[in-house]
């Protein structure tokens, strides 16, 4: 049984996110290649032929795949994934794009967000915002699998030397261009792989008091996080939502400040190692799910905590 | 320009769903169901296109047993102008409902379908994409913005860390985030003319398409909960808590 694993990265770093999807590659028992697709991102094959355990790293680039657009990514993982039982991505944003697209070409479903490898055809996953974990068994002799990459600790970066190859299929299917983008730059781990995360919600009131969590952040070596709430006022930008609808994360330490705790938003953090609430309405849901609950106000706390830290 | 968008009926989503003691599903007895919030702002989306001008007419479709006609309504009220409901018995996968979607394209010919990213019972988030493959559509998933430009549509999309901007060819695919829009209440008037508007009944071999089930449900089951911990009374306790108990900051 064979694996292809789809490699996240921006052309010049391989993404932690791939590290775990390897993971749950060889959770399945099958030998792992990896496909980079991209341009110029030889780097990216070459850390990703560092990874312990690979069979080989095919690497496609070209000017087609830069952006990553579904339209050509999707013709390009079909057709390499033919030689294949299974192809495996991290339900990033960028997966979940282009993933469905490859199993309808393949005429296969997708079992999306997988969280545990149960044998070679069944696995489990979250339905319902987490409410609820289904069992499911695939039919399909090849089967195409994104997955939830906090359910997985990442596989070592270093140790191994994969044979890398160059793949010379170029794909544009012609029906979509590149625009731009307007990624947010900061100082700051990512949201999805940080190991400390600080998510302020309504309670903030608006978002210059988010300053009052930069400070933490910073002691903390933290990625700062949002309730949907707190995005749908305005007070931050979307991108920092963590949610059944947002990012799902699952760092060590997860403090949450003036959330509520709606399921939406338990559903995407839940997994974390240690969750502090600090809310001023102990009758608060996000206490229910805390290891450490402050009933504070958190104009009073922020400052405070950032003091002793 | 004829839109086509897609709306499925899901439990509410202030339901809390649970699962069936015996693990064979979940517990749907008596509880609320809506139209899929995403497929709400997929609604409201196409109806301001026509409000602007650009679209002609909108035709909500839904997949599903008859019960679903009731969602059809619910957008038809919303503004949408006519109804189609793909009769199958209960939920299909997301593929089929992809396939079901390129007949009705085939039939419709519409220039720009709009979905939902994701339904909030599956969770699965393929419909859209699986429908551009096979179609060979271009799709803008996770929009947040939409504008039709010419024979092109350019789609702002929510991606990690930020926002892209794709152009795509008409027709086209766009799958709605939550920023999309702000969906608006159905008036009572509107609800009244709802139910005089077309509804179409296909069935799946009307379509050309044979319902085929890949993945079976095992079982089902409640995550594992989390203990409720400790209240600490004050922000001194919390960071010493941290440092020696949980040992997550030093």
């Amino acid at each position: 049984m064979s694996t292809l694993v789809i490699a996240e990265h921006d052309n010049s770093a391989l993404k932690g996110a791939t590290l775990n999807t390897v993971a749950a590659a060889q959770a399945m028992g099958a030998d792992v290649d990896i496909l980079v697709a991209g341009a110029d991102c030889a780097a990216v094959g070459d850390a990703a032929a560092a990874i312990p355990g690979i069979g080989k790293v095919l690497v496609a680039d070209n000017a087609a795949y830069e952006h990553q657009l579904a339209e050509n990514v999707s013709l390009l993982i079909a057709e390499v994934g033919a030689h294949y039982d299974n192809i495996i991505a991290p339900a990033t944003a960028n997966c979940k794009n282009f993933m469905p697209r490859v199993a309808a070409l393949l005429d296969v479903a997708q079992i999306s967000e997988i969280t545990s490898v149960e044998s070679a055809d069944t696995f489990q996953r979250p339905i319902y915002a987490g409410n609820v974990i289904a069992t499911v068994q695939s039919a399909d002799a090849k089967k195409v699998i994104t997955v939830r990459t906090t359910a997985y600790d990442a596989v070592p970066a270093e140790g191994g030397s994969a044979s890398v190859e160059a793949i010379g299929a170029v794909h544009d299917a012609g029906i979509s261009a590149f625009v731009g983008e307007e990624v947010a730059v900061s100082d700051r781990p990512e949201l999805t792989s940080a190991s400390v995360v600080v998510s302020g919600g309504r309670g903030m009131q608006n978002g210059e008091n988010f300053k009052l969590l930069d400070g933490i952040a910073d002691k903390l070596g933290a990625a700062i996080g949002a309730s949907r709430a707190a995005v749908d006022a305005g007070f931050v930008p979307n991108d920092m939502q963590v949610g059944q609808t947002g990012k799902i994360v699952a760092p060590d330490l997860y403090i949450a400040v003036g959330i509520s705790g709606a399921i939406q938003h338990l559903a995407g953090m839940k997994d974390s190692k240690v969750i502090v609430a600090i809310n001023k309405d102990e009758d608060a849901p996000i206490f229910q799910v805390a290891d450490y609950g402050l009933v504070a106000d958190l104009f009073d706390a922020l400052p405070e905590l950032e003091a002793k830290l | 320009m004829k839109v086509l968008v897609a709306v499925k009926r899901v439990v509410d989503y202030n339901v809390k769903v649970r699962a069936k003691a015996d693990g064979s599903d979940v517990d749907l007895n008596n509880v609320k169901m809506s139209i899929n919030p995403f497929c709400e702002i997929a609604v409201e989306e196409a109806v301001r296109l026509k409000e602007a001008g650009t679209a002609t007419e909108v035709i909500a479709v839904s997949v599903g047993d008859k019960s679903c006609q009731e969602q059809i309504r619910t957008a038809l009220a919303l503004g949408a102008d006519r109804g189609i409901q793909v009769e199958t018995d209960g939920n299909v996968e997301p593929l089929v409902v992809a396939k079901l979607l390129k007949g009705v394209c085939d039939k419709e010919q519409p220039q720009l379908v709009i979905l939902g990213k994701q339904s909030i019972d599956g969770d699965n988030n393929q419909t859209g994409q699986m429908l551009g493959a096979l179609a060979n559509m271009g799709q803008g998933t996770f929009a947040s913005e939409v504008v039709i430009d010419g024979d092109k549509v350019n789609v702002t999309r929510e991606i990690d860390g930020g926002l892209q901007t794709v152009r795509l060819n008409l027709p086209a695919v766009v799958t709605t985030d939550l920023r999309l829009n702000e969906p608006r209440y159905a008036s009572l008037p509107n609800i009244m003319k709802a139910k005089k508007k077309p509804l179409d009944v296909y069935s799946p071999e009307d379509l050309g398409v044979t319902v085929t089930s890949h993945i079976s449900q095992v079982k089902v089951e409640p995550p594992a909960e989390r203990q409720a911990g400790i209240k600490v009374e004050d922000v001194d306790l919390l960071v010493d808590q941290l440092k020696n108990e949980a040992k997550v900051i030093s």
